[in-house]
């Protein structure tokens, strides 16, 4: 091995393929403008949508209550429902989204609460519908409100205090931080975007110095040099790393000055971005080396297995779905940090993402982590210089 | 110096299953000679000429290439060959000049050693017009040049060439087959393969037919002409493949 050799491939596929606009694109542009426009984009569409369905008075039925005027009106007077003619397909018209929801009133309603006999209300809605929600919820404070004023009513009638069915009041506060409830919210999202960007600025110099060089004839010409094997895989090893890092730095930076300029605070405050913690962040990079170094050594490999372009985008973009799974599941409520996830790849980055961007700094783990995910990237890059030793694989018909 | 002797490869094809493409092949090659290996599509040249520029290793035999042994000290061999192959293409994006720099500095060529080297194999291969332009829009003769350029950048004391003149047209291979002959003045050990018969009249000092991965017959045009009683080279050929095929 000579650093020199490695060197002078290294400069000279830089070169190359800084010459290259595709390269650019995905190297350059695609990191710099995702971001923002990412953040502009959910934040904006966020906010539309939240606005839009608050805005819209949601449209109800009344099943029943012909024997309750009192409760009907109430409903009447309350201008955050639209109240609708009683039809009997009401079920199918919820399901349609024709109307929000339904209330169902028994029979004998206030004559029962009067009397003291047990009733029930039944609100329909469509369930998970953001509208519908909005529109049942609103139904379920009106009756609620009814409930309480019939139990006043009553306790007041038997001159009983209120605190007698009320012994105490409860509430829930926030104690932790806005960073730390940002970093809860969010923290398996910035793992999981440094990821795509890892991966993204990788997979075009990955095949295209690999199964690209095959393709154009060019590797036979390369090997014909007499510096080792290992140094050409060393050099072009170097350049798609340093093209898939140069990604995520990209992104980070075009992320924070857009925060900074951009004017595109409110998309991020939308999205709780304003509170991410850089110390987070920091942390998560670190440990995103390793993975780096694992990506490119593997897609460089599986480049170097097809014999072209097209063959090598076929098999590195299962790869994506690799990825994206276990950094999913990293994003899910309730998985938590243990020795077991921290060995394995990729979800335990997401994990101990998570963890650091609320302020929660498990050594052991975290060296755990870097330490068995530099094994792997250590053994993807053995795996790389290996294939590049095996002329079937660079001489494959 | 090129010397192998029972040379032999063989490939593992997924559908065909072993492939004797290289079965025993001894010969020998000396300084200022042109070793001309004459075969049929498939007969096994490529393969020959990767095994001795180190590109694969045999399977069976041995080879000796500048005075070093092709599988224990195979960066030392590829330091003393130049190897021109049709399949050895150039990089699109980077100059004339680009290249042949980098092929220098991977030699371990010294930068003002290289910037000297180029200008002198610019001028002796009249590339001074393109030399600073990219090679994916030179043309055909122009990235020929380039190639040679390339190949000679470390002056290698062997030059290994593949079906160099592989769809060109009639000046640029006479060009080709100009600057091989130069390269048998200058004292090169030279191994050249082709198809094509009045390429190895016109050029080689010895001549191997390679069939199916056998050396069948070697020697001077002269002795190939007195073995088979034929005059025609197309005829001397046929009749050394058809003595293979007949039994
Ligand atoms: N990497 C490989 N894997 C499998 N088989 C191969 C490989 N390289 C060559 N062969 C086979 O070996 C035999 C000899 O091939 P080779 O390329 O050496 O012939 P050639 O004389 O150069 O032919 P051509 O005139 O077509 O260039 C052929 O049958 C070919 O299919
Ligand atoms: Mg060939």
């Amino acid at each position: 091995m000579s650093l020199k050799s490695i060197a002078v491939v290294y400069r000279k596929e830089l070169r190359d393929l800084l010459r290259d606009r595709r390269t650019l694109r995905s190297m350059v542009v695609f990191p710099l403008l995702m971001m923002p426009l990412m953040i502009v984009g959910l934040g904006k569409v966020t906010r539309v949508v939240d606005a839009r369905a608050r805005a819209e008075i949601p449209a109800i039925q009344i099943q029943g209550g012909e024997d309750s005027p009192g409760v009907l009106a109430r409903l009447r007077s309350d201008n955050k429902l639209r109240i609708e003619p009683s039809t009997a397909d009401w079920r199918q018209l919820i399901a349609d989204k024709k109307i929000r929801a339904v209330v169902v009133i028994p029979a004998h309603f206030e004559a029962d609460i009067r009397a003291g006999a047990e009733s029930r209300i039944s609100i329909f809605q469509y369930e998970g519908e953001i509208r519908s929600g909005i529109a049942a919820a609103e139904l379920e404070g009106l009756f609620r409100r009814l409930s309480a004023e019939t139990v006043q009513g009553r306790l007041a009638a038997r001159r009983l205090p209120p605190s007698l069915i009320h012994p105490f009041e409860i509430r829930r506060e926030n104690a932790a931080s806005p960073e730390k409830v940002t970093g809860n919210r969010i923290g398996g999202l910035v793992p999981y975007l440094i990821l795509i960007f890892c991966f993204v600025g990788a997979i075009y110099p990955a095949i295209d110095l690999s199964a690209g060089e095959k393709e154009r004839g060019t590797m036979e010409t390369l090997l014909c040099s007499p510096v080792g094997r290992t140094d050409i895989v060393l050099g072009k090893f170097l350049m798609v790393l340093t093209s898939s890092l140069a990604a995520v730095a990209l992104a980070c930076l075009s992320l924070a000055f857009s925060l900074r300029f951009g004017g595109i605070g409110k998309g991020a405050a939308e999205l709780g971005l304003t509170h991410v913690d850089p110390a987070g962040v920091a942390g998560t990079l670190v440990l995103i080396l390793p993975v780096a170094v694992f990506f490119s050594a593997a897609m460089f490999t599986l480049g170097l297995c097809a014999r072209n372009h097209r063959e090598a985008l076929s098999y590195l973009q299962p790869l994506m779905f690799v990825i994206v799974l276990p950094a999913v599941i990293g994003m899910m409520p309730g998985i938590e940090l243990n020795t077991r996830l921290a060995l394995v790849p990729i979800l335990n980055i997401s994990l101990a993402s998570r963890e650091m961007l609320t302020g929660a700094w498990h050594w052991p783990e975290l060296a755990l982590i870097f330490a068995s995910t530099t094994a792997y990237a250590s053994a993807a890059l053995a795996v790389a210089v290996r294939m590049f030793g095996r002329e079937s694989v660079v001489f494959r018909v | 110096m090129i010397s192998t002797h029972l040379l032999t490869k063989s490939f593992q094809d997924r559908r065909r299953g072993a492939i004797l493409a290289v079965d025993g092949v001894s010969l020998e090659v000396r300084p200022g000679q042109i070793y001309g290996l004459l075969g049929a599509n498939g007969a096994g040249k490529t393969t020959v000429m990767r095994l001795l520029a180190t590109l694969i290793r045999p399977s069976g035999g041995s080879a000796t290439v500048g005075g070093h042994d092709v599988v224990r000290d195979a960066a030392a061999v590829r330091s003393k060959v130049g190897f021109l192959a049709a399949s050895t293409a150039l990089y699109g994006r980077l100059t004339a000049r680009e290249v042949i720099t980098y092929f220098g500095e991977l030699n371990g060529l010294g930068r003002a050693q290289l910037r000297a080297r180029i200008d002198q194999l610019a001028t002796d291969l009249d590339m001074h017009g393109f030399l600073d332009r990219r090679c994916e829009g030179l043309s055909t003769g122009m990235k020929q040049k380039t190639s040679i350029a390339r190949t000679l950048v470390h002056d290698p004391a062997v030059m290994i060439f593949d079906e160099p003149t592989l769809g060109l047209d009639v000046t640029t291979a006479r060009a080709i087959v100009q600057f091989v002959r130069n390269c048998r003045a200058m004292g090169k050990t030279v191994i050249y393969s082709t198809h094509m018969m009045h390429e190895v009249e016109k050029l080689c000092d010895r001549i191997g037919i390679i069939h199916g991965g056998r050396l069948l017959a070697e020697g001077t045009l002269q002795e190939l002409r007195q073995r088979t009683g034929e005059d025609d080279m197309e005829e001397v050929f046929i009749r050394i493949i058809g003595q293979r095929e007949a039994p």
